[in-house]
């Protein structure tokens, strides 16, 4: 397992002021390009994608459907994508049944769906969720206040590689009366993280 | 070059402990388990972060039983894996190809 990301950030945040300082001062980076790009991407960077991307889904068929078989090609009917980066990263929905669930983590170091979740929470980076999730996940959701036992069967998707996942939530019951926006309002970073319920 | 495993195929990861940058995952090496997905074509990060030539190849979405993994758990966990951290169980016993037989 390699080092905790949420340990020395004071270093680390020196360290990339340092980097950025001297590439700056190389010419090779435009400061206040940077910070422009980065202001930007950030600025639509919000779980509440991921929630409208979940209700469009419990409310159209034909777009779950989509939704599910290819992510990047469906997130653009709402608007969305996951090209905010240096290159567009693949993006993969998992399903939520009632006999089974999924949870999302990144083993190596803290790979994320940012653009469709926002930045990460702590304890997604931190060494005890990525170690433990993988090995006991059903412990590891009790500590979130989230009991699942069998017959539901737990799938973890450890993001290693290029792709990115996220949950798709059941839809909560007694939600029938509800429009989409009310809808997304109900979806929680935790639950397209698959740590929580809806 | 096309891809060497399709979606259903039982596949070992490998055992190899680089002293370099790698994207397998510790818990996964030498395990079998099956291609659920093709995820694309990327550098092999392996030689990628050495400043090695990396040419694309496939990485595939493979799924073991934690039972395989851990020696317990009825879970299973999907890792996304480059092809170069594959081999197919079909070429054991012994895994004459690369001498990395379990």
């Amino acid at each position: 397992m390699s080092a905790d990301h949420a340990g020395p950030a004071a270093e680390l945040a020196a360290r990339v002021r340092r980097l950025e300082g001297l590439l700056e001062q190389r010419g090779l980076i435009d400061a206040v390009r940077l910070d422009r790009a980065l202001g930007a991407f950030l600025a639509h960077a919000s779980p509440a994608n991921g929630a409208r991307l979940v209700a469009r889904a419990w409310v159209d068929e034909g777009f779950r459907q989509r939704l599910l078989a290819d992510a990047n090609a469906a997130l653009p009917e709402l608007g969305l994508s996951m090209g905010g980066g240096l290159q567009e990263q693949r993006l993969v929905v998992v399903q939520n049944t009632a006999d089974s669930h999924n949870v999302i983590v990144c083993t190596l170091c803290s790979c994320y769906p940012l653009a469709l979740l926002g930045p990460s929470p702590t304890w997604y980076k931190s060494e005890a969720y990525r170690s433990r999730v993988v090995r006991d996940p059903r412990a590891v959701l009790r500590e979130f206040g989230f009991e699942l036992e069998p017959p539901v069967t737990i799938s973890v998707w450890d993001a290693s590689a290029e792709t990115r996942y996220m949950v798709l939530p059941r839809r909560p019951a007694g939600t029938e009366d509800l429009g989409e926006p009310a809808l997304a309002a109900l979806v929680t970073r935790n639950g397209l993280i698959g740590v929580a319920p809806l | 070059m096309a891809e060497l495993f399709r979606v259903g195929d039982r596949v070992r990861a490998s055992r190899v402990d680089p002293a370099y940058h790698t994207r397998l995952p510790r818990y996964a090496r030498g395990a079998v388990g099956t291609v659920t997905g093709l995820l694309g074509r990327h550098p092999l990060p392996d030689r990628s972060a050495r400043r090695l030539a990396a040419e694309p190849e496939p990485v595939y979405a493979v799924r073991f039983a934690a039972a395989e993994l851990f020696g317990e758990g009825d879970h299973t966990v999907t890792i996304d894996l480059w092809e170069s951290y594959l081999q197919p169980v079909a070429a054991e016993p012994g895994g004459a190809a690369t001498g990395q037989s379990r």
